[in-house]
Order: C-alpha cells, then sequence, then structure tokens
C-alpha cells in the first residue's frame, strides 16, 4: 500500500467533486444494494474529508492516518446497514473517524511516559470549518469544468501557476487572472443560491 | 468580491486536499478483497491441505487470489483462519 500523497498524478476527472449529483442517500442505497461502482463513488466523495479530519483536525502523522483512514472505510462497508438515516451519513463518518483518531492518540499517549497526557484534541470548530469546506467544494461541483479544476489544482493540490499551465495547455501568465475569475464565479454561484460565503453561512449546498 | 471573500473561499478549498491514491484505492477496493478473503478462508475450511498451505505462506495465496498482499490484508486473512 502506498504511503505518499501521488503529487505526479493529474487524473482527467476528479469524480470526488462530481459525486455532489448523486445525493448521499441515494449512494448509500446503491452501495446497500452492492453496487461496487457506489461504493468508488461514496469513497471518492468523502475521501478528502476523512484525510482531513485526521491529518488537519487531529494532526495525526501520515502513517497513523493511513490507518484510520482504511478503518473508517473498513467500518463504513461493514455497518452501512446499521445507519438509519442514509441523509446522515456524512456526520456519521465524520463521528467514525473522530472516535478512530482519538483511539488512535489515545494510544499512542500509553505508549508515552507516564506523563505524557493525552495531546489536546482539536477544537470542534476546526471540524466544523472542514464541514463548510466539504460544502464548498460540492458548491465547485456546479461550475464549469476549468474553473473546478484550476481551483482545486491551485488551492487544493498546491499546484504552481506551471504545472497548471501545462497540464491544461494555458499560458501560465494567465492562470492567476483565471483563479480570480473562477473564485468570483464562485461566489457568485453562492450567493445566486442564496447561500452566504460568510462564517456565519452554515451549509452551502 | 471583497479581499477576505476571495481569501475565505480560496482557505476553505484547501482545507481539503485530496488524499493519497493508493490510500483511495486502497478503500474503493474493499468489496474485491473481502470477497477474496471469504474465498480463501471458505476453501481453506473445506480443504486441510489446502489451510495448511496457505498458512505456510499468506502472501503468496493473497496473490494467487489477486490480491494485494500488503500488511493489512495478511493481518486480517491470518486474523479470519485463526478465528476457525
Amino acid at each position: 500500500m502506498e504511503a505518499s500523497r501521488d503529487h505526479g498524478e493529474t487524473p482527467p476527472r476528479r469524480p470526488e467533486l462530481n459525486a455532489a449529483a448523486s445525493t448521499d442517500s441515494a449512494l448509500v442505497a446503491r452501495c446497500r444494494l452492492g453496487d461496487d461502482q457506489a461504493w468508488r463513488e461514496l469513497v471518492d466523495r468523502f475521501s478528502r474529508y476523512v484525510y482531513a479530519i485526521a491529518t488537519k483536525a487531529f494532526r495525526l502523522p501520515e502513517h497513523d492516518a493511513e490507518d484510520v483512514f482504511q478503518e473508517v472505510f473498513a467500518r463504513v462497508y461493514e455497518r452501512l446497514d446499521s445507519l438509519r438515516d442514509d441523509e446522515a451519513v456524512r456526520p456519521w463518518i465524520a463521528q467514525l473517524t473522530r472516535r478512530l483518531c482519538i483511539d488512535r492518540l489515545r494510544a499512542g499517549s500509553r505508549e508515552q511516559p507516564a506523563d505524557e497526557d493525552l495531546p489536546e484534541l482539536p477544537a470542534d470548530d476546526v471540524v466544523a470549518e472542514l464541514d463548510e469546506a466539504f460544502d464548498l467544494h460540492d458548491a465547485m461541483a456546479h461550475l464549469p469544468d476549468n474553473c473546478r479544476d484550476i481551483l482545486d489544482r491551485f488551492f487544493a493540490r498546491d499546484e504552481s501557476y506551471r504545472t497548471i499551465g501545462e497540464s491544461l495547455g494555458l499560458p501560465a501568465g494567465t492562470i492567476a487572472s483565471r483563479i480570480s475569475r473562477c473564485l468570483e464565479k464562485l461566489r457568485a454561484a453562492l450567493e445566486g443560491r442564496n447561500l452566504p460565503a460568510s462564517p456565519s453561512g452554515g451549509q452551502v449546498t | 468580491m471583497t479581499g477576505n471573500d476571495a481569501e475565505r473561499l480560496a482557505r476553505l478549498i484547501g482545507m481539503l486536499p485530496p488524499a493519497p491514491g493508493g490510500w483511495v484505492r486502497a478503500a474503493q477496493e474493499l468489496p474485491t478483497a473481502r470477497l477474496g478473503l471469504e474465498n480463501l478462508v471458505a476453501r481453506a475450511q473445506a480443504d486441510a491441505e489446502f489451510r495448511h498451505a496457505l498458512l505456510s505462506d499468506l502472501e503468496a495465496a493473497l496473490e494467487a487470489e489477486g490480491l494485494e498482499p500488503g500488511p493489512r490484508a495478511v493481518e486480517e486473512l491470518r486474523r479470519r483462519l485463526a478465528r476457525d
């Protein structure tokens, strides 16, 4: 199993961003029917979220984060039938991830000298921000492909203007202005759907 | 758009970088891997000779089943066989 990011990989599509079209409940229902493609979509849809909770909210090192990541999806796969409200799959996955991260931190602290306590747990607002980020990525699915791609490459994948330009066949000098225009489109899309892009706005889908 | 608006949207987009591709693929292949493990365990239950061969080289057995013989899969197979 790979332990490092596939930084050089540039898949032509971003299925995890397109999956917003399929509602969570429909996706869960298809998974329950044994639809392997639905399972792949579900993993795509929530992979960034689980990864971010483990690495950004709980700051687990990469090898611990990988264990948590695989365990989360293993449990989701095993326990999907026990989910009472299919629309609540995201908070369910979030809660599962949090619990496994806490278990991992506790296990780590037991291996430390006795005077070292459990590391400080992240404030809930970090996870809440990740929820906002998730909603924003959903909203990006409604942008034109080139905008979605440019914003994701630059801000989420941390690609340089040059790399983006080469990948998309665009002059590197135009990337900054395209990013600005795409952010404007995203903001307009959020406002057009009457969903505020402010910290108090909550859900943006 | 105000500077803050753009800054905030950019920060939120950046909060969800892609998970490593190998992790995602492994999670996506979970149903196939589970099925492969179940087949191996079922054959081991029905055939003592196969079980002996399986236990002597778990990694080779996984590979023969078309599964990635990573540490997680090996451990899972060992755990299931011990449960029998």
